[in-house]
């Protein structure tokens, strides 16, 4: 398992956090030596393993369909970085 | 309404030596009637100020949490029962991740490996014939805010009162083959889910869009050509025009010896164009994985069961049962069926018309005048000025004889202004029809006395005189005679 | 006045009750002490004049029938709290002020508590250390320059140093029993769907678990029965009857099962540490419990599974940080400038580490091979408890593979420091709740955990085995308080 320059640059636009050569680099030697540790796993045969996404020991409940929220506009735009007082505003967007 | 016009044949694109076949698979995206949003209490309708229909989950604030709308549920399951497809007991919803200004979450939660419904089939009507569509898929996600991009000129607004509004995406099957197969298609998947009351099917307010996704290939090749999505068009005329750019654009491509690229397009309906959208590309690996927010959806047999047996009549029924029962031609029992507010008003009008009914008399009034009205006024059958009520009163009194056809004609005019009752109107105006024979034989010994000359000629054999005589027999009862025993008298005093 | 801090929560709420002290009293203590510790770095927020307000308006209309009248308490930065700042530890959340709470943080508000301030803790749980914060690393009461464990290290350093009687930490992989460990407390996770996650920063949903922090395990009975609850806010939680693990503690464990799974004995474990197992061994059968030993086959498996699953969920949901809605924002010439800038600078490296690797097994070509696998693993893990749990009521394993470490003695090498977790990730893995108590000191003086781990929803009866231990561990943290000035 190797993780290269390359494929850290794709992760890293994937999750949209820009990263420099000097960190890609510290990057790519963190994540080498933690997928070594995590390649461990293809020691096990897991063919006819179920998966297990979650440890709930229930169903999933359904709610009724009434409207609860009222308008709160003022608090949901409150913490936004940049002010108004109808939208959230963001740069440009460049299709 | 199904326009049924000319006879339509396939749909292919000619060039010098070859004749290519157009593929079509559309994702229709529903937006699911429901007073809250999917996984959140916010209200759902339209047209409300900018954020103001947003919660803390619908922003996506830490610590917020997703718990699902049972009726959003509901509707999913009585979509996939009205397009004939398989429930899916369990069913699991996935985070679909990708950034973008109207996506609070950053991903947004859909059902990827195991959707609500599974295949199914609708069944279009077209000129030639019936055609089946079938349906890979429906399953149900959040839409996404609305960004503004002008307002401002360095700045986009985000609008997340969309955001979190449950859609039903119904995946066709690549068995479509035309533009107008598409047209058939949508409006069919609206008739269903407008019966089924799961979508108000409203393309302008954005309740019902598609991505396009088109193909070509020479005719009679097996192989499918790669295929270009076409995102998000919000209208069945945009769909065909996009389609039929979209499709003439990559055969030029294969004439000229290139390769289509598979990838997301936009249609731009100002230049009547598709075009690539390449700021999609890079984001093209959603990383979809099972929701660790909600467990998967299990519902019982009773839960579906009791969906199923609360299914309305769908167009499909509807449509055979006015065949059968009330003999209508298919023809026009499509145009019945097609849109349930149109079914619901004949059959009111069917209800009330009583025992003694004239059912092709009511479909043409419907057809003909009704329609005519409701176009040049452009309003739907649902606002209609002549109640179902009031029109089958006018069909009777046509058929039983109290007004002739013309002077309905008359009335109806009359009857816009307000749904008046047309029985009224023909007491207060006098229009009702002279059926007495012994006053109409009084009328037409004077007829047949003041024209003598004429009707001499008539004996003689100069049968077009006939008409002569109605007309003006007619004229003299001032258009209220019964035209039968004007018929019937003249016939025995000439 | 002095002693009030030294009291446990149990006899606060005595006092109170019996109007021998006054929530005021208490609240001024516990203030007092918190701000001579500006050297342990346990506060990132404090809430002390509104919280004083509300101690003197306790006072006045008093209700004694509350689990905790009056009682002040700090909790961990990761759970939102209405009007107070919440940043979970990150420059990414630096300023932002919710406008809502937590469900657990209002259960205990719902029984009388006083918010005192808001616990540094790992950028988003995301540590072992203390020493990813944005607001600068932790120490631990113990001694200087050792870590207090993470991430809830803000929590286990202000309940060891006496901050505040009692406190709230969440566990993913072992962050409220590591730290619990390193600081000489008890600390509990509860069973998966136990505490409401509403209202709590995520981390790994499908591990994410609130759980009591305190000195003793009657206090953690208290304040397990307080913060536990249904939530029909939260899909995960669960709808099961749960205990008043208070009332019913006891110590009589006469007869239990108590498991010993070998493969704890984990490949270079320091004697000492054996040794201390051991002993704990002892301390159950002096209790009348029964050991057994067990199999429980893929732990050593377990920690590469959750370094798949954990990163997985954390890369989706931390995607909402994106300086749009609230936070920190970077300028950025247009919107994925703006989302790359933001996310570089507001999240740490060990953040962005984390990110990178959820981002990358869930990435196209990759999926299978790393998530999906590590599902099915982890599907191995929880079948060895349950099969376990057909012979044994509980398992006792140490908490570490070691004490506390030095501030720094990690930080280079990521994987040693996951490591640290190698006793308590299963746990969070099969859904379980267990408990740290701690159990006795290392050559060099630190403290030492024990974990209980119990069968899911079996809250009581590791608290009832722990209640019994403590009792013959008698252990006693020595705290000197050397970063008062
Ligand atoms: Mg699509
Ligand atoms: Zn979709």
């Amino acid at each position: 398992m190797s993780i290269d320059l390359k494929t850290i640059k794709h992760i890293s636009k994937l999750s949209r956090i820009s990263v420099d050569e000097q960190r890609a680099k510290k990057l790519a030697g963190d994540l080498n030596s933690i997928f070594d540790f995590i390649e461990k796993l293809n020691e096990l045969k897991t063919d006819n393993v179920e998966p297990l996404t979650s440890v709930a020991e229930t169903t999933l409940k359904l709610r009724s369909d009434e409207v609860k929220s009222e308008n709160i506009r003022e608090q949901i735009i409150k913490n936004s970085p940049q002010d108004n007082k109808d939208y959230f505003v963001v740069p440009k967007v460049i299709e | 309404m199904d326009k049924v016009s000319k006879k339509n044949s396939e749909y292919l694109i000619n060039r010098k030596d070859n004749q290519y076949e157009v593929v079509i698979g559309l994702e229709v995206h529903a937006q699911v009637l429901s007073e809250s949003k999917l996984f959140s209490t916010s209200a759902t309708k339209f047209g409300a100020e900018p954020n103001t229909q947003v919660s803390l989950v619908d922003a996506a604030f830490p610590g917020m949490l997703p718990v699902i709308n049972e009726f959003c549920v509901k509707q999913a399951i009585k979509t996939g029962i009205g397009l004939n497809a398989k429930i899916n007991k369990r069913s699991v919803f996935d985070r679909k991740n990708y950034f973008y200004a109207d996506l609070p979450q950053g991903y947004q939660i859909s059902q990827f490996k195991d959707p609500i419904v599974g295949e199914g089939k609708v069944i279009l009507d077209m000129p030639d014939g019936q055609k089946e569509i079938g349906i890979e898929r429906l399953h149900l996600e959040q839409d996404a805010g609305k960004s503004i991009h002008d307002l401002d000129p360095q700045n986009t607004f985000v609008d997340l009162n969309r955001s979190g509004v449950a859609l039903m995406e119904i995946v066709s099957k690549p068995d479509l083959r035309s533009p107008d197969e598409v047209s058939a298609y949508i409006k069919k998947l609206r008739s269903i889910m407008r019966y089924l009351g799961t979508c108000d099917g409203n393309m302008q307010e954005g309740s019902l869009r598609a991505d396009v996704n088109v193909s070509v290939r020479t005719k009679g090749s097996k192989e499918f050509g790669t295929r270009c999505e076409i995102k998000n068009v919000n209208s069945i005329k945009f769909m065909q025009m996009a389609i039929e750019y979209e499709a003439n654009r990559q055969v030029d491509l294969i004439e000229e010896g290139k390769s289509i690229d598979q990838e997301t397009r936009l249609f731009d309906t100002k230049k009547n164009e598709t075009r690539s959208m390449r700021s999609k590309e890079d984001a093209h690996d959603y990383r979809y994985f099972p929701d660790p927010d909600l467990l998967p959806l299990e519902v019982s047999d009773e839960f579906v069961n009791e969906l199923k047996n609360n299914i309305p009549e769908l167009p499909d029924d509807k449509k055979k049962r006015f065949i059968d029962e009330f003999k209508l031609s298919p023809y026009e029992a499509n145009i019945l069926v097609s849109d349930i507010d149109t079914a619901k008003y004949f059959e009111e009008v069917v209800a009330k018309m009583g025992k003694n009914k004239d059912m092709k008399l009511a479909v043409n009034w419907i057809t003909g005048e009704l329609f005519a009205v409701l176009n040049n006024k452009n309003l739907e059958i649902s606002q209609s000025p002549v109640s179902a009520k009031n029109l089958a009163i006018l069909v009777n009194l046509i058929k039983n004889g109290t007004i002739s056809g013309k002077i309905a004609k008359t009335i109806f005019e009359l009857m816009l202004d307000g749904d008046k009752d047309p029985q009224k109107i023909v007491e207060e105006k006098g229009l009702k029809q002279q059926s007495d024979p012994k006053a109409i034989e009084i009328l037409i010994d004077k007829i047949i006395n003041d024209n003598r000359e004429k009707a001499i000629e008539y004996k003689q054999g100069k049968e077009k005189l006939f008409g002569f005589f109605v007309g003006q027999a007619m004229k003299a009862s001032g258009g209220k005679a019964n035209p039968q025993l004007i018929n019937e008298i003249l016939k025995k005093k000439l | 006045m002095s002693d009030i801090t030294k009291q446990s929560l149990t006899e606060l709420v005595e006092n109170i009750k019996n109007k021998k002290i006054s929530s005021t009293d208490v609240t001024k203590g516990f203030i007092e002490r918190s701000e001579k510790s500006g050297e342990l770095n346990a506060y990132i927020t404090d809430d002390f004049s509104s919280a004083l307000d509300k101690a003197k308006k306790f006072d006045q209309k008093p209700n004694f029938n509350l689990k905790l009248p009056g009682i002040p308490m700090a909790v961990k930065d990761l759970f939102c709290t209405k009007n107070v700042k919440t940043t979970a530890g990150s420059k990414i959340l630096n300023n932002f002020v919710p406008t809502y709470e937590s469900t657990v943080t209002k259960n205990i508000w719902n029984e009388g508590a006083i918010l005192l301030g808001k616990l540094n803790c790992d950028e988003f749980a995301m540590g072992s250390s203390n020493e990813t914060s944005f607001f600068g690393n932790v120490q631990n009461p113990i001694d200087k320059n050792l870590v207090p464990g993470g991430s809830s290290g803000g929590s286990a350093s202000a309940v060891a140093g006496q901050l505040t009687p009692i406190t709230i930490g969440t566990d993913t992989g072992g962050s409220i029993r590591q730290p619990a460990s390193f600081t000489g407390t008890v600390g509990l996770k509860p069973t998966y769907g136990s505490c409401s996650r509403y209202g709590i920063v995520a981390f790994a949903s499908s591990l994410d678990q609130a759980g009591p922090m305190a000195q003793n395990v009657k206090d953690c009975a208290l304040l397990q029965e307080v913060i536990s609850s249904y939530d029909p806010k939260d899909s995960t939680s669960i709808d099961f009857k749960r205990n008043e693990y208070s009332k019913e503690l006891s110590n009589n464990i006469k007869g239990k099962k108590i498991g010993i799974p070998k493969e704890y004995r984990v490949d270079g474990m320091p004697k000492e540490i054996d040794d201390f197992w051991q002993k704990g061994i002892q301390y159950v059968k002096d209790c009348g419990a029964e050991t057994i030993d067990i199999s429980l086959p893929h732990t050593s498996y377990a920690l590469p599974t959750y370094y798949i699953v954990a990163p997985a969920e954390a890369s989706s949901n931390l995607a909402r940080y994106d300086g749009v809605k609230y936070g920190f924002r970077a300028r950025g010439e247009n919107l994925i400038d703006m989302y790359e800038k933001t996310r570089s600078e507001g999240f740490g490296a060990e953040v962005q580490r984390r990110i990178m690797i959820g981002t990358y097994v869930l990435s196209s070509g990759y999926y299978d091979a790393y998530y999906l696998k590590a599902q099915k693993v982890r599907k191995l893990i929880k079948n060895d408890f349950d099969e376990a749990y057909k012979k044994v009521d509980a398992i006792l394993t140490p908490s570490t593979p070691s004490s506390a470490f030095k501030i720094g003695e990690k930080t280079n090498d990521p994987v040693s420091m996951y490591l640290n977790d190698i006793f308590t990730v299963p746990v969070n893995l099969a859904g379980l709740p267990a408990i740290s108590i701690p159990a006795g000191h290392d050559s060099k003086g630190y403290p030492l955990g024990l974990q209980i781990i119990g069968k899911a929803f079996d809250e009581q009866n590791i608290l009832n085995i722990a209640f019994a231990m403590e009792e013959k561990i008698s252990f006693k943290n020595q705290i000197n308080d050397w970063w008062i000035k």
